[in-house]
């Protein structure tokens, strides 16, 4: 066991940044997930740490130990590949015995090992079969096997389920979740996808563009987005951001106006920059009859338990307001006023996406 | 165009229109097949005649049937059976060889490192020069008097080419040469199809350069070592222009350097001998199709890793 920590760690690839003086502290025992889109640098830094990748810059720990210059064997991690990356000419059991043999404990410890490892996850009759001859399913429990047999001071899991289907992995996903909770060994989970993030992590580390956005609990995530990235990337569909400029007004606080309306804000805005990103999430609008913004129907997504209204304002800023089946449905291109719930109100800057409501 | 008023039945437009396509494909083949016929099928199937016919050592007569009595004297003679043991010492020279030295290159080739397609094209080329041309190249570097070899002081008495001992490791030398292009190439391919992650994962699981290679890299390369192997083995059996160039009938060595092709020529020009020469020839063609089962009966039952 032990916490991963990353120093101003950076790597270029002829001349491309792919991470950018990143910073973060995996404590020790946590489930922390590196979300982000494709291409934003995630899976690089995982295969830093697990020793893949040559930092340019920077360092990374684990427990105590610089480890730039260790080799992976002797790194003590354990790593579960997109593809599995099992070995095809090997059996299952071969498989899992395979990091343990490296390391050259003896053939009877092996085998119990393996035993155990195989019965807690499942594979007990697949023990003699080539990974060939097995299901998506069974070849990623495999690998979470081949990982976990040995014990090692970190996981690291490079997008693990996105090679099941639908169903399978929201069952493997709780199943890593707990099997995570009952070996207590330091976690780092790389995926694009922010319901995995959200249901899994104990923290997530959002990046984008080799940088690191902003690392929080899902909720406070959620909650609280550090700026316009974070905001818009997280939640189905994301926030809806639109541009504005703050007014003084008569209240307790100032006044947003977008395109197509004024929007009162509860409480003053830190900084003086007028310009300024209004963010609310899709659940804090409602189509209200005095609602202080007009915006025009698009087309209206009917999801089952909720639909969603898409709507633009005059400049064509897009909205998003999501509706429970009690309220009712607008027509296509009916012109609409929404009403903005003053609780789900964020202030973002501008010029560079952060966030603003935060005064001082 | 078709109406419903021309047709008698529904199916036979369609059927014509079949028999048509039918017909422009086998027009299209048919050059290629007069070709085969000719020089392929033709002489297959002839060749199966000439051994049962002996033709008498006196010219001007006519061969006559003689039906099995030829097969098993030819394939208990002397001078095939030091020809086919000959044949697999040949074969044993080249194809172990050629193939680990071919894949030691493919391994050196197969770094990303910059200039390396240089290399690439040079391990591969061996398999565009003829072998009539290499072959006076190994002859002038195995010269006695010019040569690179004997400069270098490998230099026997009888010379390399005409030398009892060393005639046969000489050829095989070139034809090791020759095949390690191909060698190169089929390994080269081999590798492309390990996958990076799976390697990496013995990285990480703990394994050293030394056991990646032995464990995984050489497991799972396993189909192209044995397509390698069958492949070289066709090509040392099937070596001729060398020994022809490097050697020829007037050679003291002659004798140490009869594979089974080269006995086949000059049984058919030499001694004059058609009949025994198709015997030879017949054998030949069933050690390569067996080899050639082998290899396509491995390839089936090889287990597929990837969805």
């Amino acid at each position: 066991m032990a916490q991963v920590t990353f120093d101003e760690v950076t790597k270029r690839y002829d001349g491309t940044l792919a991470v950018d003086r990143f910073n973060l502290s995996v404590t020790d025992g946590e489930l922390l997930v590196l979300l982000g889109p494709s291409g934003c640098g995630k899976t690089t830094a995982l295969r830093m740490v697990a020793g893949l990748e040559e930092l340019t810059e920077g360092s990374i720990s684990i427990g105590d130990d610089v480890v730039n210059d260790v080799d992976p064997k002797d790194r003590d991690v354990a790593m579960v590949f997109q593809s599995y990356a099992l070995y095809p000419h090997l059996n299952v059991a071969k498989n899992i015995e395979f990091p343990l043999r490296q390391r050259g404990i003896e053939k009877r410890e092996r085998e119990r090992l393996v035993n155990d490892t195989a019965q807690m996850l499942g594979l007990g009759d697949t023990l003699a079969r080539k990974p060939g001859q097995l299901s998506g399913g069974q070849r990623q429990r495999v690998a979470l096997a081949r990982a976990i047999v040995r014990n090692p001071k970190v996981f690291l899991m490079d997008e693990p389920l996105s090679n099941l289907d639908a169903a399978l992995r929201v069952q493997t996903r709780a199943d890593i979740v707990a099997l995570q909770q009952r070996l207590g060994t330091t976690t780092l989970y790389v995926t694009h996808d922010q319901v995995e993030a959200m249901t899994m992590g104990h923290r997530i580390a959002v990046m984008s563009h080799g940088e690191l956005q902003q690392v929080a609990a899902p909720q406070d995530l959620y909650v609280r987005p550090a700026n316009t990235f974070v905001a818009g990337f997280l939640g189905s569909p994301g926030m809806n951001l639109m541009p504005g400029r703050l007014e003084a007004g008569e209240g307790p606080g100032p006044f947003v106006r977008v395109a197509g309306g004024v929007v009162p804000l509860p409480a003053p805005v830190a900084g003086s920059d007028p310009d300024v990103v209004l963010g609310v999430r899709p659940e804090g609008l409602r189509i209200a009859r005095d609602g202080p913004v007009a915006a025009t129907v698009t087309i209206v997504e009917l999801l089952g338990a909720e639909a969603h209204v898409i709507c633009s304002l005059e400049d064509g800023t897009r909205l998003v307001i999501r509706q429970d089946n009690a309220q009712p449905r607008p027509g296509q291109k009916e012109t609409i006023s929404v009403s903005v719930d003053p609780g789900s109100i964020h202030i973002f800057s501008a010029s560079d996406g952060t966030r603003r409501d935060v005064p001082g | 165009m078709t109406t419903l008023a021309h047709r008698p039945s529904s199916a036979s437009p369609r059927r014509v229109r079949r028999l048509k396509e039918i017909g422009l494909g086998y027009l299209l083949v048919l050059p290629a097949l007069a070709i085969f016929a000719v020089f392929t099928f033709y002489p297959f199937v002839h060749n199966f005649k000439l051994a049962f016919y002996q033709t008498p050592p006196v010219p001007g007569l006519p061969a006559h049937y003689v039906g099995l009595h030829q097969v098993t004297q030819v394939l208990s003679s002397s001078s095939f059976l030091e020809s086919l043991s000959t044949t697999f010492i040949f074969v044993a020279l080249i194809v172990p060889i050629s193939l680990i030295a071919g894949l030691a290159l493919a391994v050196v080739a197969h770094r990303k490192l910059r200039g390396m397609s240089v290399y690439r094209m040079i391990f591969s080329s061996t398999v565009v020069s003829s072998v009539a041309v290499a072959a006076v190249v190994f002859g002038t570097l195995m010269n006695p008097i010019v040569g690179l070899l004997p400069w270098l002081g490998i230099n026997p008495t009888p010379p390399l080419l005409e030398n009892t001992t060393w005639a046969l490791p000489s050829v095989a030398l070139m034809t090791i040469w020759q095949f390690l292009g191909l060698s190169f190439i089929i390994m080269s391919a081999g590798l492309q199809s390990v996958p990076e992650e799976v390697l990496e994962a013995a990285r990480i699981d703990g394994a050293t350069a030394w056991t990646r290679f032995w464990r995984v890299t050489v497991p799972m390369l396993s189909p192209t070592i044995f397509f390698g192997v069958v492949v070289g083995t066709i090509f040392a059996f099937q070596s001729f222009g060398q020994i022809d160039i490097l050697i020829g009938a007037q050679n003291a060595a002659y004798r140490h350097v009869d594979v089974l092709i080269y006995n086949i020529v000059n049984t058919l020009t030499q001694d004059n001998n058609p009949g025994a020469a198709a015997v030879m020839s017949i054998a030949l063609f069933l050690i390569t199709l067996v080899l050639t089962l082998l290899q396509l009966r491995f390839l089936e039952r090889r287990v597929q890793y990837a969805d």
